[in-house]
C-alpha cells in the first residue's frame, strides 16, 4: 500500500481542492467575524459570547494538534502501546484544568494569563515575566506544528524526490507550506481575531472528529468490532509480538548491560508523564479560551465539554493506531516516514479501497484525511498567534511600556501588528528548521508550560503570601531551567536523531530528553523561595482576588 | 439562578476584606478546597501510578486478561474512566454544593447588601 502508487494525481486533486474549500470556508468566517469585532473583548475574547459546547470544541480544536492526530497514530502503528501513554498524559491533563484553574482563573482574570499573576503583583515585572513565557512556549509549539506540516505535504501530496508537482520539488513544496501556513493563520487572527480563531477550531474540531470516527468505525467492522483480534493482528504484523501490546518499545527502554541508561531511560518516561499532566493547564493558548465564555459555569461547561470530546478522540486514535499497524503494516508505513506520521492517512487508504470502491475510494479518503490535517494544524497554529499576539499587546505594550495608560483600539493594533510580527518570525524560524528533528519542542512546550506557568498560577489562586518576587522567580526559573535542560540533553546535540546531529555536534550532559522532572520542581521551588525573601504582602489584593475568583463578583 | 451579565458597579476592596472574612466566604472555600485538593491527589497519585508501572512493572502490564487484552491496555482505559468520573463527580459537586453559596454572596455584594 503505497501512497504515491495509486493515481497520486487524482488524490492530490482532490486533497488540494477539499484544502481549499476549507481555507475559503474558514476564510469567510473569518471576515464576517472582523464585522463583528468592535473592541477589545471581542478581539481577544470573542465578546465572551460562547456557549460552553460552542468553547468545548473549540478547546478540542485548539489541543489536538497534528502532534496528536498524526503523532499518536503514527507511534502506536510503529511502536504499539507506548503511544496511548502520550493520549492517557494529555488527557488526565484535563483535570487540573477544570478542578484547579479553569474557573477561578475565568472569574479572576481579563485577557491573558498573565492577567491573574499580576493581578495582586507589581504589574511590569510580572507582566514582562508572563508574555516572555508566553511566546516562548507558543513559538516552540508553533515551530514543531510548521515544520511538521512543511514535512508532511511532500507524502500527503505524493511528491517523490527528484519529481515536481505544480513545479515544486519536496523542498519548495516545503518552504511553500510553511509560508501558506504562516500567511493563513496571520490572516485569522489578525482579521478574525478570538472570534474568527474560535470558528475555525469548532469546524476543524467537528472535521477531526468525524473523520477519526469514520475510521475508527471502519476499523472496527473489519474486526467484527473484536477489539482482542485487532491487537493481535496489529501484534502479529508489527514483527514484536506481544511486546507491541506492552509497554516499554520507545519510553523507558531496558538496555541490556547497560543500568545507568536503562535508569535514565525509566526517568525519562516518568519525567514526560509529570510534563504531559501538568503542562496542559499551563499552556497559554488554552488559558485564553476559557475568557471566551460568559461565566465560570460556562467555563466548567467548556472543561467538561472538551475533556469529553478529547477523550473519546484518544480512544479513536487507538484505534487507528493498532488498525494502520494491522491493515498497513508497519513496514509500509516506516517506508513513507520514518516517525509514523502518515500512519492514519495510510490507513484511510486501506479502509478506503476496502470498504469505498476499490482504488478510487481508498484514494478520495485518504484525501480527505490529508485534507483534516492541513485544517487540524492551522486551527492549532492560529490559536497559538493569538495567544502570544495577545500577551504582547495587553501584558506588555499596554501594561509594562504604557504603564496601563491607553486605549481599547490601540491595544488592538499593537495585538494584530504583533500576530503579524510573530507569525512572520514562525515562517523564518520554519524554513530555516524545515530539516530538523524539532517533534521535541512539543514536549518542551508542556515541560516550560508546567515548570514555569503553572506554579506562578497555582501560587496565585491559593497562596496568600504569594508575591511579586516568587511570581517572577517561578516563572524565570521554570522556564530557564526547562530550556537550558533540554539545550544540553540528548534531543538536542549528541545523538543520531537529535536536531543538532552526532558526531559532529555533542555537546549534551544532561541525560533525559524530557526535563520536568528536575524543572517542575524548580519551578516551584523558585516561586516558594522567591516569595519569603519578599517581605511584599498585599492582604486586601488577595482578597479581592479570592473573592472575585470564588464568587464571580466583579469579575469582566 | 445564573444571570449572565457583567457586574455594573465592581464593589470596593474594604467590601471584598469583609466578605473574605465572612463565615460564608469561609465556609465556600473550605468546601471548595475540601473537594478539589483532595481530588487532585488522587488522581495524580492514581496517574503516576500508571506511569510507575508502566516503567517498572512491565511483567505485570504484559499479563493477558482477556484474548489480547492485557493489564497495560485496561489500566489505560480505566485511566479515562476515572477522568470521566471526576469531572463528572466534580461538575455534579459544584452544582449541589459551590454555585449556589457563590451566587449568594455575589449577589449579596452586587446589591449592595453588605
Amino acid at each position: 500500500m503505497n501512497l504515491a502508487a495509486v493515481d497520486a494525481g487524482t488524490q492530490r486533486g482532490i486533497t488540494v481542492s477539499l484544502f481549499v474549500v476549507f481555507v475559503i470556508i474558514t476564510l469567510g468566517i473569518t471576515f464576517w467575524a472582523s464585522r463583528q469585532t468592535r473592541n477589545a473583548t471581542d478581539f481577544y475574547a470573542g465578546g465572551r459570547s460562547f456557549s460552553g459546547f460552542q468553547n468545548g470544541m473549540a478547546i478540542g480544536g485548539d489541543y489536538m494538534s497534528a502532534a496528536s492526530f498524526l503523532g499518536i497514530a503514527g507511534i502506536i502503528a510503529l511502536n504499539g502501546y507506548d503511544g496511548f501513554l502520550y493520549s492517557i498524559g494529555f488527557l488526565v491533563a484535563w483535570l487540573v484544568a477544570l478542578l484547579l484553574v479553569a474557573e477561578l482563573l475565568r472569574n479572576s482574570g481579563k485577557y491573558t494569563m498573565a492577567d491573574v499573576l499580576a493581578f495582586r503583583m507589581k504589574q511590569p515585572p510580572v507582566r514582562t515575566a508572563a508574555a516572555v513565557s508566553t511566546v516562548t512556549v507558543s513559538i516552540f509549539y508553533l515551530l514543531a506544528q510548521m515544520v511538521g506540516a512543511g514535512a508532511l505535504v511532500a507524502l500527503l501530496l505524493g511528491i517523490k524526490t527528484g519529481t515536481t508537482v505544480f513545479g515544486m520539488d519536496a523542498n519548495t513544496a516545503k518552504i511553500y507550506t510553511i509560508i501558506l501556513i504562516g500567511a493563513l493563520m496571520i490572516t485569522y487572527v489578525t482579521v478574525g481575531g478570538m472570534k474568527g480563531t474560535t470558528y475555525v477550531q469548532i469546524v476543524k474540531a467537528f472535521m477531526l472528529m468525524g473523520g477519526a470516527l469514520l475510521m475508527t468505525i471502519l476499523v472496527l467492522v473489519h474486526y467484527k468490532f473484536n477489539l482482542s483480534s485487532l491487537l493481535g493482528d496489529a501484534a502479529a504484523k508489527s514483527g514484536k509480538g506481544a511486546a507491541f501490546l506492552e509497554p516499554g518499545t520507545v519510553y523507558g527502554k531496558e538496555v541490556a548491560g547497560n543500568s545507568l541508561q536503562t535508569f535514565y531511560n525509566k526517568m525519562d518516561l516518568l519525567s514526560l508523564g509529570i510534563a504531559l499532566v501538568l503542562g496542559t493547564a499551563g499552556l497559554p493558548h488554552i488559558l485564553i479560551r476559557f475568557y471566551t465564555v460568559p461565566t465560570a459555569r460556562s467555563a466548567r461547561r467548556s472543561v467538561l465539554w472538551a475533556i469529553g470530546i478529547i477523550g473519546t478522540f484518544y480512544l479513536f486514535t487507538l484505534a487507528l493506531g493498532f488498525g494502520a499497524a494491522a491493515l498497513v503494516g508497519a513496514k509500509d508505513i516506516a517506508a513513507q516516514n520514518a516517525a509514523g506520521n502518515t500512519a492514519a492517512p495510510q490507513l484511510a487508504q486501506a479502509l478506503g479501497t476496502q470498504y469505498f470502491g476499490g482504488d478510487l475510494g481508498g484514494v478520495t479518503f485518504l484525501a480527505v484525511i490529508a485534507a483534516v490535517a492541513f485544517a487540524t494544524i492551522l486551527a492549532v497554529v492560529a490559536g497559538l498567534t493569538l495567544a502570544s499576539s495577545s500577551s504582547l499587546a495587553h501584558d506588555f505594550y499596554a501594561n509594562v511600556v504604557k504603564k496601563g495608560v491607553t486605549t481599547d483600539r490601540q491595544e488592538v493594533v499593537v495585538a494584530r501588528i504583533s500576530a503579524f510580527a510573530i507569525g512572520a518570525v514562525s515562517i523564518v524560524l520554519g524554513i530555516l528548521a524545515k530539516d530538523l528533528n524539532v517533534a521535541f519542542l512539543v514536549a518542551l512546550a508542556f515541560a516550560v508550560a508546567a515548570s514555569a506557568n503553572l506554579p506562578a498560577i497555582l501560587y496565585s489562586l491559593f497562596w496568600k503570601r504569594f508575591n511579586t518576587t516568587g511570581a517572577v522567580a517561578a516563572i524565570y526559573g521554570g522556564l530557564i531551567s526547562a530550556v537550558v535542560l533540554v539545550f544540553f540533553s540528548p534531543v538536542v546535540s549528541g545523538t543520531a536523531t537529535a536536531m543538532f546531529k552526532a558526531p559532529a555536534h555533542d555537546w549534551h550532559w544532561f541525560p533525559l530528553s524530557n526535563p520536568g522532572i528536575i524543572s517542575i520542581p524548580i519551578g516551584f521551588l523558585c516561586g516558594w523561595l522567591g516569595t519569603l525573601l519578599s517581605s511584599e504582602r498585599n492582604p486586601e489584593k488577595y482578597a479581592e482576588l479570592e473573592v472575585r475568583a470564588l464568587t464571580g463578583a466583579g469579575a469582566h | 439562578m445564573s444571570t449572565q451579565v457583567e457586574p455594573s458597579a465592581p464593589p470596593d476592596p474594604q467590601n471584598y476584606v469583609a466578605v473574605q472574612a465572612s463565615p460564608e466566604f469561609v465556609a465556600l472555600r473550605k468546601t471548595l478546597r475540601g473537594f478539589i485538593f483532595p481530588m487532585t491527589i488522587a488522581f495524580f497519585l492514581w496517574y503516576a501510578l500508571y506511569v510507575i508501572l508502566s516503567a517498572y512493572a512491565r511483567d505485570f502490564m504484559g499479563t493477558k486478561v482477556v484474548g489480547n487484552i492485557n493489564v497495560a491496555l485496561i489500566f489505560g482505559l480505566l485511566q479515562f474512566v476515572t477522568t470521566f468520573l471526576i469531572a463528572w463527580l466534580y461538575s455534579r459537586f459544584a452544582g449541589r454544593r459551590l454555585d449556589p453559596v457563590a451566587d449568594k454572596i455575589r449577589s449579596e455584594m452586587e446589591g449592595g447588601a453588605r
